[in-house]
């Protein structure tokens, strides 16, 4: 006697603790494995970009914070080098050196969430309890350079907003001594934990063909053997001048993807390091009055300074009329910026490309075939946050 | 074959007449087309061994409401092998339906999706061409430059009828769009509230 069955389709999300954010994802399961698979993504949708249209370049800023919120200066750092090319900035040192700094410490931030939550997903507690105490401490740092933990409006076109406090660089430093222990303690639960392994090794694969086909950039595509890094391969601000490595994995499955953040921690460690060692004293911003705020005490002196203060402030800085992508390494793959300026104070148009967007499309190609239990580890591995996937 | 400048000549010299414009800018190479000859140059572009642009990073589209081809659709290339970037658009009308590039780079659903879904743009061919990132049910598009900042509609929870329900935007006070590159002559929305205030009078 044959039994005829029918295919079950299952809701996963947007209110799942696996689903990283608010995404809906339709499964249609015969029976545990999964034969396809939808995502709808938008739940946290802003038109951040319709917004950008709408306010001057400084007052934008603020909304690359909110993408990727796990590391929101690496976002910033695409817009200010798209409008620093366009009215060719010359940049002070010291603000590049304090600008990778604080882009690295940004890659750590959302590696260390990355990597504890997948582990939580697959069954995990005690990495995301280590994790994300350091992940505190990072923030403190954001927090006293920039006033903010996460939404920190720091860098600006032509340098950062202010310099960093006295004391700072010596407690990053001592953070960046200790981290490395830290990196040991989750590899030591991690990497050989036999339960870890077996939810994610050969899960997952990305083929080198199709991780191009796919637009995959980061870990997603290093994970699979291909060695691309916008930081070498197109390197911005000061990264020329650092010594670095980058981590390539060999099968593209979510195991090696891990081990890829693993190492790209470390070597994040070493920039930051380096960066502390180079960084001189010096100007944090562009001395050009037309780009840059004057200082309080400037604007209580000079005429100049005041009547710049008050146009910066209300107008804004115009753009001359050019267009311009931009992208930088962000800890997720390569965030781009394709700016349209024509010649006033407000962008004409600002498209954003967000690696998650990318990676959350092939959801389909990645778990055809797998069991619905690996969803929520492919889903982890895709290190996928919805401020940015939905803008 | 390893700086821009050669494979501007390259792909002049391969393409010939598809070709409408180059130029480079910074480190770039932006190349406008016509839309017909879409496909044709990005397979080219794709497969020959002297530029495997292998990837797309994304698609959009600009909105010039005043021009009669309102609409400059975008694509950005990257080739892994050359670390050379293409910038490649063309120029449509407000009807006009466009190649889709999925069975080519099957990374560009999504972003044909999305471009579909904030400006309105018809892909042909598209397998499965559907609002991505409004709400469903959403009417209109929203990057389009004639589309309010503040939309049509918003959503609330109603008491009564148990559901969240959409109606018309109500804001307690009008959106203050302060024209700041000439304030001295009066903000926009003062003159024509002034302008409004005498014709009641």
């Amino acid at each position: 006697m044959t039994k005829k069955t029918k295919n079950l389709n299952l809701n996963f999300g947007p209110q799942h603790p696996a689903a990283h954010g608010v995404l809906r994802l339709i499964l249609e399961l015969d029976g545990e494995v999964v034969e396809k698979a939808d995502p709808h993504i938008g739940l946290l949708h802003r038109g951040t970009e319709k917004l950008i249209e709408n306010k001057t370049y400084m007052q934008a800023v603020p909304y690359f914070d909110r993408l990727d919120y796990v590391a929101p200066m690496n976002q910033e750092h695409a817009f200010a080098l798209a409008i620093e090319k366009i009215l060719n900035i010359e940049v002070p040192i010291r603000a590049k050196y304090i600008r990778v700094m604080f882009c690295e410490i940004g890659r750590i931030l959302s590696h260390l969430l990355n990597i504890t939550t997948q582990a939580l997903d697959v069954g995990a507690l005690t990495p995301s309890l280590w994790g994300f105490e350091e992940r505190e401490t990072l923030m403190t740092f954001y927090e006293r350079a920039s006033g903010s933990r996460l939404h920190a409006n720091y860098f600006r076109a032509g340098g950062v907003h202010q310099d960093l406090p006295l004391g700072l660089a010596e407690d990053i430093y001592k953070f960046c001594e200790k981290f490395p222990k830290i990196i040991n303690d989750l590899e030591n639960l991690l990497t050989d934990n036999r339960i870890f392994k077996q939810r994610n090794v050969d899960i997952g694969i990305v083929t080198k063909d199709d991780a191009l086909d796919y637009s995959f950039t980061g870990v997603m595509i290093r994970g699979s053997g291909i060695s691309w890094d916008l930081r070498k391969a197109q390197p911005y601000d000061c990264y020329e001048e650092l010594d670095f490595q980058i981590p390539v994995g060999k099968n593209g499955d979510c195991y090696d993807r891990y081990l890829c953040r693993i190492e790209e921690m470390k070597e994040s460690t070493k920039i930051i390091k380096q960066c502390l060692a180079k960084m001189t004293s010096g100007p944090i911003k562009s001395l050009n009055g037309k780009i840059s705020p004057p200082s309080k005490k400037e604007i209580k002196q000079s005429m100049e300074a005041l009547i710049h203060h008050f146009k910066l402030f209300t107008e804004g800085y115009r753009v001359t009329s050019d267009e311009i992508y931009t992208s930088v390494e962000a800890p997720k793959g390569e965030f781009g910026v394709y700016l349209i300026s024509d010649g006033s104070s407000k962008p004409y148009k600002c498209k954003i490309r967000a690696p998650g967007f990318s990676h959350l499309q092939s959801m389909d190609y990645l778990i055809k075939g797998h069991m619905l239990a690996d969803v929520p580890a492919v889903l982890g591995s895709l290190d996928i946050v919805f401020g940015e996937v939905d803008r | 074959m390893n700086t821009l400048q050669d494979l501007e000549k390259k792909i002049n010299s391969e393409l010939t007449t598809k070709i409408k414009s180059t130029v480079i800018k910074h480190n770039q190479l932006y190349i406008q087309i016509e839309k017909e000859n879409l496909i044709d140059v990005t397979l080219f572009i794709k497969t020959n061994k002297d530029t495997k642009f292998r990837q797309i990073i994304d698609i959009t589209a600009v909105d010039y409401p005043e021009n009669t081809k309102r609409f400059k659709i975008v694509y950005l290339f990257l080739s892994h092998e050359y670390n050379q970037r293409i910038i490649l658009s063309y120029l449509i009308g407000e009807q006009e339906i466009v190649p889709s590039l999925t069975s080519i780079y099957p990374g560009a659903n999504w972003m044909e999706r999305e471009v579909f879904d904030m400006y309105g743009v018809n892909f042909k061919n598209h397998p499965d061409l559907r609002r991505i990132l409004t709400d469903y049910n959403f009417e209109g598009h929203p990057l389009r430059k004639d589309f309010p900042l503040t939309g049509y509609t918003e959503v609330r929870y109603s008491e009564d009828q148990k559901k969240v329900i959409s109606e018309p935007v109500k804001l307690e006070q009008n959106y203050r769009n302060f024209d700041y590159e000439s304030p001295w002559e009066g903000t926009k929305y003062i003159k024509e509230e002034l302008e409004n205030n005498d014709k009641k009078n």
